[in-house]
């Protein structure tokens, strides 16, 4: 022992060298023991913007489903691509990835009012087409059998429409009752009234 | 002995106006022609109906089912027949046509067999709240939750305080004032039963102070009891159920929390009185007190109204002066709704209906620039900042909105009362409230959807699999017997390939045929071919000609028993029949063609 201490005095700065070296390699290997033992499976940033974004797997973006699309995001695409999420939606997922938010690409569609998908059943004709459209499998029905759309699931992406051959699907709006009725915010302040002898001036009907 | 009362933050104190309905006793309304009684009138899932129209119902007749835990049943107020079970106007500011029964009263007010609990202290205490659920009583201070929802809280919380509420802080409304002043004995007797069924051993009764009346009355009734009425200062809104417990016990209820959270339960004094009803006599809630005031009225009073009663009905019985009206209110000048028409029936939480003049409620004046004063954080009673969740709203930041605690918000409008630009405050929270709740609300949809996208993904790559893995073992089955033969001996296998090919070989030259040979006998069997072919089609144009003519038969008989039934069908068949013939003639025509073309 004594004899290392005084070579380590003797030759500083070799003593240096192979200690440095010696740390590396034991952090080197303790960082390697780390990311085989702690590994994350998946991108969780992915799960993170497919938590944001609406879960309708409409397509409307281009990508099969919500979490394609989250991965393409990922990997750099664009965020305004999702109409069922607008501009809140762009809103949270720019809040999350810290980046600007951008005008929804009106090239994927527009934001429109939730619709849920409404089977006209005495014309359906039971060809189960609409069924294995449905990404949440919220139509319920079998071959010959008339279909129903379980109004609580549909996401109202509009994927059966179009497959339907006897065009008896409808995108209803959803009817506001009582207990989804809600406040408005209230018009903004006008600016142009700040003297108080301009009250009235613009008070239009 | 005065009880030791602890002051609330903020508060304001807009002129009452409550002696103007409280000059006469409370009056009934009597029985209207029609009464409509909303499903959804408390808090929670609408009431099922279990009545068709055309129904006879009693009084106190249940004519809508609970549908679910926090939800509470509807009784018939008075016998009459069902008339309509469709969507109504509803006291709702939207406007909104909602469900509802109405029944066509026929003025007998008959009862349904009832009878009440003769001493509810020797009853089970969940058969006791089972009778004041199916007796449908709510919240009748203002927001309607079922009261037998509060009366079981999880068996971890002990209710140590029962708290009755006789605050009524909100100017013009009376209608606790005027039944704490003459019916103080039942809100007593139902103080007690609740006490009961919670266990809890205080009982205070909490009244402000401008109710001298009602104070006297209550603590006559409440003499020999262990309930305590207690008198405090008059401020708005004292009577919010968390600004309410800390005035009396100094405690505060926990941001996002219940009061049975601190061992407190709140309760009206007119549900305590609805609670005595149901017990002590069986009536479930089918009337309530309700204040009608307001300067376009000429005597504005205390009425006992039958649930489901039009307020137009009751606007008239006091003198109504549709013309002076600005707008008609349901609840308070502070918390109140505006209604979208005079014809919307009462309904549980309908404490007041206020009609006042342009002049007593003037329209509002165009809201300004926030000054930044700070009057509405002074003002607010749950010690928010009121400003600030002002701007957050306009911003639509509703995490910084939750953050600053919006959901404690009691939408009481003391900030709106004292905002010296007019900024209508409470409907900036409102609003931001829905939307918030809305956003919760899809998130959880989000969530559903991901799920049985994932759950269908999942699925469908099991059966590709299993497909899969059926082709494979389908190609391995098909594989089998081929690789069987030729796992024998390899050697032997190549012996009988030779053995084979030799033996082709004698063949060939046995038969001796060479190639040209071999052509001409496929050109003769071609040619014979071609010779069958036209026999082959006159037998189908024969077959063809013969099916039309046993068609053509049948349709002469059927129409022969047509014609002779008399039966509708001839003339159907007489088209067919013409049909048929034109179809035999070209059968015909075409086997006379191809025998010429055959023969010439």
């Amino acid at each position: 022992m004594s004899h290392m201490l005084d070579w380590a005095a003797q030759y500083p700065f070799f003593a240096a060298v192979i200690v440095l070296v010696m740390l590396c390699a034991l952090f080197g290997a303790l960082l390697g023991f780390a990311s085989i033992k702690f590994a994350v499976e998946g991108n969780p940033l992915v799960d993170q913007i497919n938590a944001v974004l609406p879960q309708t797997q409409c397509g409307q973006c281009g990508y099969p489903g919500c979490k394609p699309y989250a991965e393409a995001i990922t990997n750099g695409d664009a965020i305004n691509k999702c109409p069922p999420g607008g501009e809140a939606g762009i809103q949270a997922l720019a809040d999350l990835l810290d980046v600007e938010a951008i005008p929804l690409d009106a090239e994927h569609g527009e934001e429109n009012v939730t619709t849920v998908a409404y089977i006209r059943e005495a014309e359906c004709i039971g060809c189960t087409k609409c069924i294995q459209a449905c990404p949440v499998d919220a139509i319920l029905g079998a071959a010959k059998m008339m279909h129903t759309v379980i109004a609580s699931e549909c996401t109202g992406c509009d994927l059966c429409v179009e497959p339907c051959p006897v065009d008896c699907i409808d995108m209803l709006a959803e009817a506001t009752n009582v207990q989804s009725w809600s406040w408005q915010l209230p018009a903004s302040t006008p600016t142009s009234h700040l003297i108080a002898t301009d009250r009235g001036r613009g008070q239009a009907a | 002995m005065t009880r030791r009362v602890f002051a609330i933050h903020g508060g304001v104190h807009p002129p009452e106006n409550k002696s103007q309905s409280l000059t006469t006793p409370i009056v009934s309304a009597g029985i209207p022609e029609l009464l409509v009684l909303p499903m959804a009138q408390t808090v929670g899932a609408p009431a099922k109906a279990n009545v068709q129209v055309g129904d006879r119902v009693l009084k106190g007749q249940m004519i809508a089912e609970a549908s679910g835990f926090i939800s509470a049943p509807i009784h018939a107020p008075s016998s009459g027949i069902i008339a309509a079970l469709d969507d109504q106007l509803v006291a709702h500011s939207s406007g909104i046509t909602a469900p509802c029964i109405t029944i066509k009263t026929d003025g007998k007010d008959e009862w349904i067999k009832h009878e009440g609990v003769a001493d509810f202290r020797s009853c089970d205490k969940q058969a006791l709240i089972q009778l004041i659920r199916d007796a449908g009583i709510a919240g009748l201070g203002g927001a309607g939750f079922p009261t037998a929802v509060k009366l079981s809280p999880s068996a971890d919380k002990r209710i140590t305080t029962l708290i009755i509420n006789g605050t009524e802080c909100e100017p013009y409304i009376t209608s606790d004032h005027s039944i704490m002043r003459e019916r103080a004995a039942d809100i007593v007797r139902g103080s007690e039963i609740l006490a009961y069924l919670l266990q809890s051993e205080q009982i205070l009764i909490g009244v402000e102070d401008n109710k001298p009346d009602a104070i006297a009355a209550l603590r006559t009734a409440a003499e020999g009891t262990s309930i305590e009425v207690v008198e405090f200062h008059t401020k708005y809104p004292s009577g919010g159920e968390k600004q309410l417990i800390e005035i009396l016990t100094g405690k505060q209820v926990p941001s996002g929390g219940l009061p049975a959270d601190i061992g407190i339960v709140c309760q009206n004094v007119g549900t305590a009185y609805a609670v005595t009803r149901a017990i002590d006599h069986g009536e479930p809630l089918i009337s309530r007190i309700t204040t009608v005031t307001g300067k376009a009225v000429a005597q504005p009073r205390n009425m006992e109204v039958l649930l489901g009663t039009s307020m137009r009905f009751l606007l008239e019985q006091c003198g109504w002066q549709p013309a002076e009206m600005s707008r008609l209110v349901m609840g308070g000048p502070m918390m109140g709704f505006t209604m979208p028409s005079a014809d919307v029936p009462v309904v549980k939480t309908t404490n007041c209906i206020l009609a006042p003049t342009e002049q007593e409620f003037p329209t509002p004046q165009f809201a300004q620039a926030c000054i930044r004063c700070g009057l509405c954080a002074e003002a607010c009673p749950a010690s928010l900042l009121p400003q600030q969740l002002y701007w957050f709203a306009r911003a639509k930041e509703y995490e910084k909105l939750e953050d600053h605690h919006l959901a404690d918000c009691i939408e009481c409008g003391a900030c709106s009362y004292v905002c010296p630009s007019n900024i209508p405050l409470v409907q900036y929270y409102r609003a931001s409230k829905a939307e918030i709740r809305q956003r919760d609300l899809e998130h959880i949809k989000s969530e559903q959807a991901r799920e049985r996208f994932e759950a269908r993904e999942a699925r469908l790559e099991k059966l590709e699999q299993e497909k899969l893995a059926k082709r494979k073992a389908r190609k391995e089955a098909a594989k089998k017997p081929a690789t069987a033969s030729s796992a024998q001996d390899p050697k032997q296998a190549e012996i009988q390939a030779a053995v084979a090919r030799a033996k082709a070989k004698k063949a060939d030259t046995a038969n001796g045929e060479d190639p040209v040979q071999a052509a001409i006998a496929r050109a003769q069997a071609k040619r014979a071919q071609a010779n069958a072919e036209p026999e082959d089609k006159l037998a189908t144009l024969q077959k063809a000609l013969a099916t039309a003519d046993k068609r053509l038969g049948n349709t002469r008989e059927k129409l022969e028993q047509a014609k002779s039934e008399g039966s509708d069908k001839v003339t159907l068949l007489e088209g067919s029949l013409g049909k048929l013939e034109a179809k035999r003639q070209q059968a015909q025509q075409a086997l006379e063609d191809y025998q010429q073309k055959e023969h010439g």
